[in-house]
């Protein structure tokens, strides 16, 4: 029974390692082993040898370069993105992206050794994400390349993964010791620029955390747990959904409210 | 312009409202406006400072110029602004001769690369890697000629990969030993690379097998690199912009029938223009000086 429960407390959190991991695994097999479900990587791919997909934000910066991208590439884009916008929020960091997985072992360590306690060493604004979007753009128009992608740890991480490492976890590190030592949530919820590209796309989606105050008994155990706790501000004041896009949709809250407050919901329907 | 514009307007304010002995203005408004103006400019400073390390890394990784493209490639500055970096090319690859450069390969990062000395191009007739590049840094109208019913057809021939440079020092068949393996393992043989055949002047009896590389037939796949004896290779591929001098427009081959032809598409003015081109040819031999 004990066992029963704490799968259960588990089931978005395991459910998100097992899709992030497939994805990964579809990708690394249609390198290694030629299947055709996903072929290609994050930046980039084709599902079944039909539907291209792409990453709109990687469009978006190789077209501010000037260049004009072929068909696949900004149909794919389009597709990733209407799909993200329809579900509504950050979906591809909290279920998709391999970095993810390194920042969440990075907050649980910080949790273990006891940092979450003491004085954050650095604090910068969840708002540096959206500066640093527009610095990829500039930077991408200045220099004629997709100046993200050049620096992207997730790149990094994707394309080491399914094509072979290298230097590249250099780049994964770095993430890992600043969320760490430094920031608290500091690469995913502070300065990616795709978090925050994806923040502002899945603003209207239909998937939301909604909470109920009225079963609600403060215990506060889904703001310790959430990993861009702004989006939960509502916690102890109103119900209602979360509407921020900043929400990577986790559902780590809805796990461990003991009170059955917090809930995923369709905020269209009733 | 106008994020920039206002910060500095809002400092005058705060300058004047500092000295200004009116209490007033200060306890409500000043802080307020004064911490919205360190932010802004904080945050301004640190995108300044992030961008230009940022800049510089970029820049670093983009001037590296020694980097075989796969076959159908877009010039180089328009590759590495196109190439979305997905690796379906490498993956198509059924030679794995196509890598996806990583931090350490001095390349620009995540996107293709051959090294023809390891595993060059073996110059597959249906081109696997080409078709897939979603985003066009593959352009598969390069490596296409048009067919007998007008559509396009895949020629690996016409790729432009890069240019097989021999180094005549270290040749050994520019030394007099016959070797010709660079020569027999091409693709294009006879067409892009031949065999000279010379007298060694040096005892004048022996006879020389020089190969010599053609630039309109190389595709650069690097299989002579590959093929090459020598310790180090004595023929390998540079990308062509490197390996190439390029001549006016004016230099036209006479003893060409067709080349003159391309004149007809030159806009720009080609005649020579010095302080005496001016002048009749006449006119110099009526020169005093003469």
């Amino acid at each position: 029974m004990h066992k029963f429960i704490n799968m259960k407390k588990y089931k978005y959190l395991i459910s998100r390692r097992i899709t992030q991991i497939a994805i990964l695994f579809l990708f690394f097999a249609g390198n290694a082993f030629g299947w055709k479900i996903l072929r290609g990587n994050l930046s980039s791919a084709k599902a079944f040898d039909a539907v291209p997909l792409s990453d709109p934000f990687a469009v978006l910066q190789l077209t501010s370069t000037g260049t004009v991208l072929a068909q696949d590439a900004i149909l794919g884009s389009i597709i990733i993105l209407v799909f993200y916008a329809v579900i509504g929020g950050r979906i591809f960091c909290g279920w998709v992206c391999p970095v993810n997985m390194v920042t969440d072992a990075a907050n649980k360590l910080r949790k273990i050794l006891g940092m979450d306690k003491q004085q954050r060493a650095m604090e910068i604004a969840r708002g540096v994400r959206y500066w640093v979007i527009g610095l990829s753009l500039a930077l991408s128009a200045v220099l004629g390349v997709a100046a993200f992608e050049w620096i992207s740890p997730i790149g990094a991480l994707h394309r080491g993964i399914i094509y072979g490492m290298g230097f590249g976890w250099a780049f994964v590190a770095v993430v890992f010791l600043f969320d760490l030592f430094a920031v608290k949530n500091g690469f995913c919820g502070h300065v990616c620029p795709l978090g925050g590209f994806y923040a502002l796309a899945g603003r209207f989606g239909f998937l939301r955390v909604g909470y109920n105050k009225d079963k609600c008994t403060l215990c506060m155990k889904c703001t310790d747990i959430c990993p861009e706790k702004q989006v939960l501000h509502m916690v102890g004041k109103q119900s209602g959904a979360v509407l921020s896009g900043e929400c990577i949709n986790c559902g780590r809250c809805v796990e461990v409210c003991n009170d059955d407050a917090v809930n995923f919901r369709n905020i269209y329907s009733n | 312009m106008q994020g920039r514009g206002r910060p500095a307007r809002m400092m005058t304010e705060t300058t004047i409202g500092r000295d200004d002995p009116a209490p007033a203005n200060r306890t409500n408004m000043m802080p307020e406006r004064r911490d919205f103006l360190i932010k802004t400019v904080k945050s301004l400073g640190l995108a300044t400072a992030g961008g230009l390390e940022w800049s510089g890394f970029i820049e670093e990784g983009k001037s590296a110029p020694l980097v075989l493209r796969p076959p159908g490639a877009v010039p180089e500055k328009q590759f590495i602004a196109s190439c979305i970096k997905c690796g379906m090319c490498v993956e198509a690859c059924p030679y794995d001769a196509l890598i996806l450069a990583k931090p350490e390969d001095d390349k620009p990062i995540g996107t293709p690369y051959f090294t023809a000395r390891t595993s060059p191009c073996r110059m597959c007739k249906d081109i696997p890697c080409v078709p897939p590049c979603p985003s066009g840094a593959l352009d598969k109208t390069l490596v296409s000629e048009k067919g007998e019913n007008g559509a396009l057809v895949l020629n690996i021939n016409l790729a432009k990969m890069g240019l097989a440079v021999i180094d005549r020092e270290t040749c050994i068949a520019y030394s007099g030993i016959q070797c010709d393996a660079c020569y027999r393992a091409c693709p294009l043989i006879d067409k892009a690379i031949t065999v000279e055949y010379t007298r060694i002047e040096r005892t004048g009896k022996h006879a020389m097998l020089a190969p010599a590389v053609h630039s309109n037939a190389c595709t650069g796949c690097g299989v002579c690199e590959k093929a090459c004896v020598t310790q180090k290779a004595s023929i390998f591929i540079l990308p062509r912009e490197l390996a190439m001098g390029k001549s006016s427009i004016r230099y036209v081959k006479g003893w060409e029938s067709r080349d003159e032809e391309r004149l007809k598409d030159v806009k720009e003015d080609v005649k020579t223009k010095t302080p005496r081109s001016g002048q009749s040819p006449v006119d110099y031999l009526n020169q005093e000086e003469f």
